[in-house]
């Protein structure tokens, strides 16, 4: 049965009517800006970019590192805002979102429209001018698939949101690469994969004790579409496939035993605890809880290992090159 | 102000008048709107002067073939 509210199919800014907040001046301070670019998912993207840019091959002159860095850092703030600007609707009815700054009334949609536009151009121009075409046009196309792909399109239409949606968290890793070599191959691929895959175990388990917030907002999440035990079998699944592809850059030769160690014993973990997730029954949900927070230390660790054991050599010989 | 001196069916011009002066003001910001603009304002302008010096820096850094990159 589902649990997505009646008449919740379209909303979005439009929905508010042609408003879109120009016409009194603005109480929103700098922090309120600075809330608009999402400021934690910032820090994982500038970290799996920095891996990718790390362990790609070639040098790189620590400024323009400085630069690919920044200009990634701002691109994913730019579609924070972009994304706050569109779903102020559905972060308003939700506990997790509510006291964003566009809900919060404290920043204007049209001012978080105009904010990411100016801040997007930007990001784009200046890794393509000064690092490279190919790595602006992959910041670009990322900042593409999460506002318009991501955000309007799939959210608000499929349980497959975040599946497909995932691929513009994935993209960093490979805009890293992208910065130091212009050019792409296996291993930034690998690198993405790894996100992409990891990314709806970890979000299925958030939706699992978090459905009906997302019900409350017409967010079609897996759980409140195709049901709890559906939504844990799923979880399991993606994670059997994320395992090997988490050790595959050991397999394939691309990093030391210590990083095949650790993507073995944390995988071995992830998999427990996704059978922990299948097992356990509606509304427990500490496993989900443990998977969820498990999650972000699985792919944190994965990355950290690559670069120190891959990147760190290479990065500290491009610093004192 | 020759409009607002002409009474107009028994009744002074110059209370409609109110609103057209408040007009001739433009939008009259409160000292907190002028306090966040004013933070905003110094944010944006230390943004764009970090960009221009960034830019400084990569043609440094570059030299000669500032423009010339990869695809």
């Amino acid at each position: 049965m589902s649990l997505v509210s009646e008449g919740a199919d379209f909303r979005g800014p439009m929905a508010a009517g042609p408003d879109v907040g120009f016409d009194e001046p603005s109480l929103a301070t700098v922090g309120d800006y600075i809330a608009l670019l999402k400021p934690r998912v910032m820090s994982l993207v500038v970290f799996t970019a920095l891996t990718g840019l790390a362990v790609a091959p070639g040098s790189l002159h620590p400024l323009t590192a400085f630069t690919a860095l920044l200009c990634i850092a701002v691109g994913a703030g730019a579609s924070g805002a972009l994304n706050m600007w569109y779903d102020a609707d559905i972060d308003a009815v939700m506990t997790r979102t509510s006291r964003r700054p566009v809900p919060m009334g404290r920043v204007k949609p049209g001012e978080a429209l105009a904010f990411g536009l100016t801040l997007s151009g930007f990001a784009v121009a200046t890794l393509g001018l000064l690092v490279n075409w190919l790595a602006g046009a992959l910041l670009a196309f990322t900042i593409f698939f999460y506002v318009v792909v991501y955000t309007v399109w799939l959210k608000r239409a499929t349980p497959q949101n975040i599946v497909i949606g995932g691929a513009a968290g994935a993209f960093p890793p490979m805009i890293g690469w992208a910065a130091v070599t212009g050019s792409l191959s296996l291993e930034p691929i690998l690198l993405f994969l790894i996100i992409f895959f990891w990314t709806p175990p970890h979000f299925w388990a958030l939706a699992l004790y978090r459905a009906e917030d997302y019900a409350r907002a017409g967010i079609p999440m897996l759980p409140v579409v195709s049901g709890d035990t559906t939504t844990r079998r799923q979880i399991l699944l993606y994670t059997l496939v994320l395992v090997p592809l988490g050790i595959a850059p050991w397999a394939l030769g691309y990093t030391g035993l210590f990083y095949g160690l650790t993507a073995m014993v944390t995988g071995a973990i992830m998999l427990v605890l996704g059978w922990q997730v299948l097992r356990e029954s509606r509304p427990a949900e500490t496993a989900c809880r443990r998977l969820f927070a498990f999650s972000i230390l699985y792919l944190f660790l994965l990355f950290a290992v690559l670069l120190v054991e891959r990147g760190w050599g290479g990065l500290i010989a491009r610093l004192a090159a | 102000m020759g409009r607002a001196d002409r009474p107009v069916g028994g009744v002074s011009i110059g209370v409609a008048m109110e609103p057209e002066r408040k007009d001739e003001q433009g939008v009259v910001l409160t000292e907190a709107q002028k306090r966040a603009r004013r933070s905003r304002s110094i944010a944006i302008a230390l943004a764009l002067g970090a960009l221009v010096l960034l830019f400084y820096a990569m043609t440094l850094v570059k030299g000669p073939g500032v423009l010339v990159r990869p695809l």
